[in-house]
């Protein structure tokens, strides 16, 4: 029994070994580097666009949700349907339209318990951008799924490119139905307001979404993902 | 002569940075553009069969569709990239570029896609 506690205590110790955010920086740049710029700037050029392996992470700790990136790192699911850039991933089907070419996707490791805690740890130290977000910017309001919907794709088209329930939807762009876990509410405001601040290159058009639209994205988003957890 | 050294010195700043600030802001090749930004829904072959076409309620235009393409004017596409379908009657699913593309690289792919349907307006 004594024993078994010794084991006990050393797992535990060993985690608490690589929780911290300065174990998660190190995880960060000998694992991640490779394919997330963590430093910025973001591609200033199509050349640099295409040769983007996966989302920016300078900003991570503006954009992400301390909560949902744990857990996601532990076990990670596709977000972007036909990847990070969405030529790199489509062939033709049979009558000449393009579709996902599964083979080439590439999956996203996964993280033990204690390191996905220490790299969200660090990545919430990343704030790139800061100056492009106002806290508190989003202020909580209620609205239906199919006030919601309307919006979302009759009058501003979203839905061309980001599904809204899986299956459902445009592939080019990240899924969007789990957007209200996965993002914050005031990163999401500034980026629907001017996406290219954030991302120069970025294939997503500014639609010129107003302040009151904006709030009823975010809590569309907010009702998809409710949905999505029942 | 100390003077003169001085402009000199000056103007090869400005050189410089002018040339920088040109590099910057370079437009990108019609082609690179589209294969970026409209093949998302046009598709990689113009073809108007995206990856994104499944739930849409519009199809894009099939931009190698030399009848279709040519009911259109210069002026009409050009409007249509930098403000969406909806400056010219058309489907919201169309997005404005205007925020994206510089005024020449809509020249650019106008061009492109005249190329595309070996097309022009009214022929």
């Amino acid at each position: 029994m004594t024993h078994i506690k010794y084991l006990v205590a050393a797992v535990m110790l060993a985690g608490a070994n690589i929780a911290g955010a300065e174990d998660g920086a190190a995880i960060l740049q000998g694992q991640c580097a490779s394919c997330h710029n963590l430093t910025g700037p973001a591609p200033a050029t199509l050349q640099e666009l295409w040769n983007r392996k996966g989302p920016d992470l300078f900003y991570a700790g503006l954009k992400y949700k301390a909560a949902w990136m744990e857990v996601w790192l532990q076990k990670p699911e596709r977000i972007r349907p036909a990847g990070m850039f969405y030529p790199d991933h489509v062939k033709s089907d049979a009558e000449g339209g393009d579709e996902i070419d599964d083979s080439t996707l590439v999956a996203h490791p996964a993280l033990p318990a204690p390191e996905a805690k220490a790299v969200t740890a660090a990545l919430m130290e990343l704030k790139g951008k800061a100056e492009l977000v106002t806290a508190g910017a989003y202020t909580p309001g209620t609205l239906s799924r199919s006030s919601g919907e309307m919006l979302f794709d009759k009058f501003k088209g979203c839905l061309a490119c980001h599904e809204i329930e899986p299956g459902y939807g445009g592939l080019s762009g990240p899924e969007v139905y789990t957007a209200g876990q996965r993002l914050q509410e005031d990163w999401l405001a500034s980026y629907l307001r001017d996406p290219h601040a954030w991302d120069p290159k970025v294939f997503m058009p500014n639609k010129h979404i107003n302040e009151t639209d904006t709030r009823k994205f975010i809590d569309y988003f907010h009702l998809l993902s409710e949905e999505g957890a029942k | 002569m100390k003077v003169l050294k001085v402009i000199v010195a000056e103007l090869c700043v400005a050189s410089l940075l002018l040339a920088w600030s040109m590099a910057a802001s370079a437009a990108e090749k019609a082609a690179d553009n589209y294969h970026t930004y409209c093949a998302q829904c046009h598709g990689v072959k113009g073809n108007g069969k995206g990856v994104n076409v499944r739930d849409m309620s519009v199809q894009p235009r099939n931009h190698t569709d030399s009848k279709e393409m040519s009911a259109r004017s210069d002026d009409d596409i050009y409007k249509v990239i930098k403000e969406g379908g909806v400056a010219i009657n058309k489907s919201v699913l169309m997005p404005p570029w205007g925020d994206v593309f510089s005024d020449e690289e809509i020249h650019g792919l106008v061009t492109y896609l005249r190329e595309l349907c070996q097309c022009s307006y009214g022929k």
